[in-house]
């Protein structure tokens, strides 16, 4: 049996790059805070993905994970707005994006439109509704300190941290949902209906109640991100994450999944995050265009792509 | 003891079984032969509960089954299996405890399991797309053992066996078989159904038409109950002068070795069939000829061509007909007249007003029924869209036909109308190489007929003396 390396050669990739950067600008990329500012600028991609992950695994997809993450933020700044409780805007955050995943999962089992169709259609609408419930204005919520804890910067007594709160989420969401996929039954149920959904059926597994949940699931990661992204800013914006879920797709795909589903690497995406965030920051720092930045992440991309194709062929020659 | 009552199932006009009784006792192997589209695999899906019988049901211990109680399981020819799980993880799909599992604790009953069943070599850990495709389906087999299934049905399970792998299969039928378990075994083979099988039922177009024990039947009974039926008589058959040869193939091996080493010769003026099982390589063939599969080893001449791209052929008067019409044999988004001038396109300017005087033509000339040219052929029926994707090779003045299953799935009406073509064609002078499931139509209009076998070219028989029997003996033996 050939073992599966591409997960170490994917950080070993990261950290090249990352080091590529450090060379050029020794002074500033290999601090401590940068790894700080790293992990607060892919922290709301890094969620998503996860989230992503899992829809595409299952052989779905997501377009309108943006918009749900912008909703989120509406919905959460308007509710710390007016409870001044963070507790309940963290809750209003979680709930509207597990809302928003359930309806997409419902709409593509029951209508059986397909994910791309009915994705797309709640992109447009979820954004609108967004727009329409905030007035079409940013959301300025009198935000109790804490909330902007998550992504904050470090002080001098919390440095042993290293990275925010939000980060320490993430990592550990990580860890749980890939823990999830591989030992679960819901999880071995993802791979199987993403990688012959007919034999998942004839089998019985209900193929319709965990695609359901893949969305849900999804929803409430998108949602998490906009609570996230909301921390940030300070900020419930409509027009935030504008093409936010192709960067998710984008990391989940660096990661290693693969979009006729039954294949995906949570640890991955999230790396795939971070090194879409390192490209970023790290030309930023050198000075590099954005121009530079887009053509880099769409080779990495690309060749994350192709490593992917190469290795299939190598497992199905083996056998 | 599984036990049938009276099974019917009609889909649309065509009756897929009518009215089929048989019992199966457990700790037996019942063979359930007949040719294709006799009604065999429709059969073992209303066993297995895929489908729902208009009539009749199905008892288990004199307990009617209902879907979902695991008792009977069918063993799929397309494999049913995840590719990216593991062996073990395909075994107990859907049966997986939960809602957290061990892996390790999983793959050590997995490989308990098929150790008892004699395969103790397969991996179960194994991500399932690394392993052969005979360790797959044994992995199948394994599935109907996990949920502790008493019935157990296998259609054609040797279709893509090499000899080895089936014996092995075969000891595993017997292991089962001691087991208790009654397993039902689709095959066309004699062999292999002589091999393991105690009892046979015999189907022919959704009847039964024979049963009992397999020693009680000779070779030759067998194939008369799956072909008893006579040659009709609307197969049209004028003089036809042979003339000189369009197409020559010599020891053409294609990839897959489908076909292998095949020869043969197409002459002018001739109608030439090849007959034989699903999945003997005749649509390979006819595709290997055409240029839409890869030539491994041999020789394809066709008239003077050096090229084999289908452009080239359709410029040098060479047309060829799917078996897949929605596949890739017509193009139902797009309109009659500009399916029938397709291949034979030219300059740069689309002239619709031009394509539609040329379609009504053909329309005429073949029946075709439809409103008018510009009618999408997704709206016409099967038989009409078939005419469709005949006119072409009329259209393109064709004079080297290759049909892939012309008539299949189509109305008699629409198949009279292209045996009449044929006939003509043939009449003057083009060079017809078709394949067809059907034997009488073979007899009916061919001049000689060719049989393959498991990708060989085993026989080529006068068309107009050679019985059924003889075909159907070329063809499972």
């Amino acid at each position: 049996m050939k073992k599966d390396h591409s997960l170490p050669i994917l950080i070993g990739a990261w950290i090249l790059i990352y080091l590529a950067f450090a060379v050029a600008k020794p002074g500033v990329f290999l601090s401590l805070s940068n790894v700080e500012q790293l992990v607060r600028q892919s922290l709301v991609i890094g969620l998503g993905a996860l989230g992503i992950t899992y829809i595409i695994v299952a052989g779905g997809i997501d377009l309108s994970a943006g918009s749900v993450v912008a909703l989120a933020t509406v919905t959460g700044a308007m509710t710390l707005d007016q409870t001044g409780s963070v507790g309940a805007a963290i809750g209003a955050c979680l709930l509207t994006g597990l809302v928003c995943g359930l309806l997409n999962g419902v709409l593509i089992t029951r209508l059986g439109a397909g994910p791309f169709i009915v994705t797309l259609v709640s992109m447009l609408a979820l954004r609108g509704v967004a727009k329409g419930i905030s007035g079409e204005k940013p959301v300025y919520p009198e935000a109790p300190q804490w909330i902007g804890q998550f992504t904050g910067a470090l002080t001098a007594d919390n440095r042993w941290m290293i990275i925010p709160p939000g980060g320490w989420i993430w990592v550990v969401c990580t860890a749980a949902f890939a823990w999830a996929l591989r030992y679960t039954t819901f999880g071995r149920n993802v791979v199987a209906i993403g990688s012959n959904e007919a034999a998942a059926r004839v089998c019985g597994v209900q193929v319709n109640r965990v695609k359901v949940a893949t969305y849900a699931l999804g929803g409430a990661m998108f949602g998490l991100a906009g609570l996230m992204l909301l921390s940030r800013t300070r900020t419930g914006d409509m027009s935030s994450a504008m093409g936010a879920e192709l960067s998710m797709i984008a990391a989940a795909v660096i990661g290693g999944a693969s979009l006729s589903g039954g294949q995906g690497n949570l640890v991955g995406a999230s790396v795939g995050a971070l090194v879409m965030a390192t490209i970023n920051m790290g030309c930023n720092t050198v000075g590099l265009s954005n121009w530079v930045q887009e053509i880099l992440t769409g080779v990495i991309i690309l060749v994350a792509v192709a490593v992917d194709r190469l290795r299939a062929r190598q497992l199905s020659v083996a056998g | 003891m599984l036990r049938a009552h009276g099974l019917s199932l009609a889909f649309g006009a065509t009756l897929a079984l009518q009215d089929v009784s048989f019992s199966a006792p457990a700790g037996r192997v019942l063979a359930v032969i007949g040719e294709n589209g006799s009604g065999k695999s429709t059969l073992l899906k209303i066993l297995a509960g895929e489908l729902r019988p208009q009539a009749g049901q199905v008892e288990w211990n004199d307990q009617p089954l209902r879907p979902g109680d695991d008792q009977v399981l069918l063993v799929h020819q397309e494999l049913a299996l995840c590719p990216d799980l593991t062996a073990a993880e395909n075994i107990f799909l859907g049966r997986i405890p939960g809602p957290r599992y061990s892996p390790a604790q999983l793959q050590d009953r997995a490989h308990d399991l098929l150790s008892g069943m004699g395969f103790p070599e397969i991996p179960a850990a194994a991500p399932t797309r690394a392993l052969p495709i005979s360790q797959r389906q044994i992995l199948e087999i394994a599935r109907a053992e996990a949920r502790d299934a008493p019935v157990i049905l296998l259609d054609e399970p040797t279709s893509s066996l090499t000899q080895a792998d089936k014996q092995k299969l075969y000891d595993l039928i017997r292991t089962l078989k001691a087991r208790g378990r009654t397993i039902l075994f689709v095959s066309h083979f004699l062999e292999e159904i002589r091999e393991v099988a105690d009892d046979v039922v015999i189907l022919r177009d959704g009847n039964k038409v024979a049963e009992g024990q397999i020693g009680d039947f000779i070779d030759a009974d067998i194939v008369r109950h799956m072909v008893g039926r006579s040659v009709d008589d609307f197969f049209p058959r004028s003089d036809r002068t042979r003339g000189e040869c369009l197409l020559t193939l010599e020891n053409l091996t294609g990839t897959d070795d489908m076909p292998r080493q095949a020869s043969l010769q197409v002459h002018r003026g001739e109608i030439v069939g090849v007959a034989g099982l699903n999945g003997a390589g005749r649509t390979e063939l006819l595709r290997t000829i055409f240029g839409l599969r890869e030539v491994k080893s041999g020789r394809v001449q066709v008239k003077n061509l050096a090229s084999l791209s289908p452009r080239a052929h359709w410029r040098t008067q060479t047309g060829f007909v799917s078996e897949e019409r929605k596949l890739d044999g017509v193009a139902t988004d797009l309109s009659v007249a500009e399916n029938i001038t397709l291949p034979r396109r030219q300059g740069f300017l689309n002239r619709p007003a031009e394509g539609r005087s040329v379609a009504q033509r053909w329309i005429d000339e073949l029946g075709v029924k439809c409103k008018d040219p510009d009618q999408p052929l997704q709206d016409l029926s099967g038989g009409n869209q078939q005419k469709v994707a005949f006119a072409r090779l009329l259209h393109a003045e064709c004079d080297l036909f290759l049909l892939d299953e012309p008539t299949r799935g189509i109305d008699v009406g629409s198949k009279i109308e292209l045996y009449a073509q044929m006939d003509a064609a043939a009449q003057r002078g083009c060079a017809i190489l078709m394949t067809s499931s059907y034997l009488p139509e073979l007899q009916g209009i061919c001049d000689r007929i060719a049989v393959m076998n498991r990708g060989r070219l085993v026989a080529i028989h006068d068309g107009r003396t050679v019985d059924s029997a003889t075909l159907m003996a070329d063809s499972i033996q």
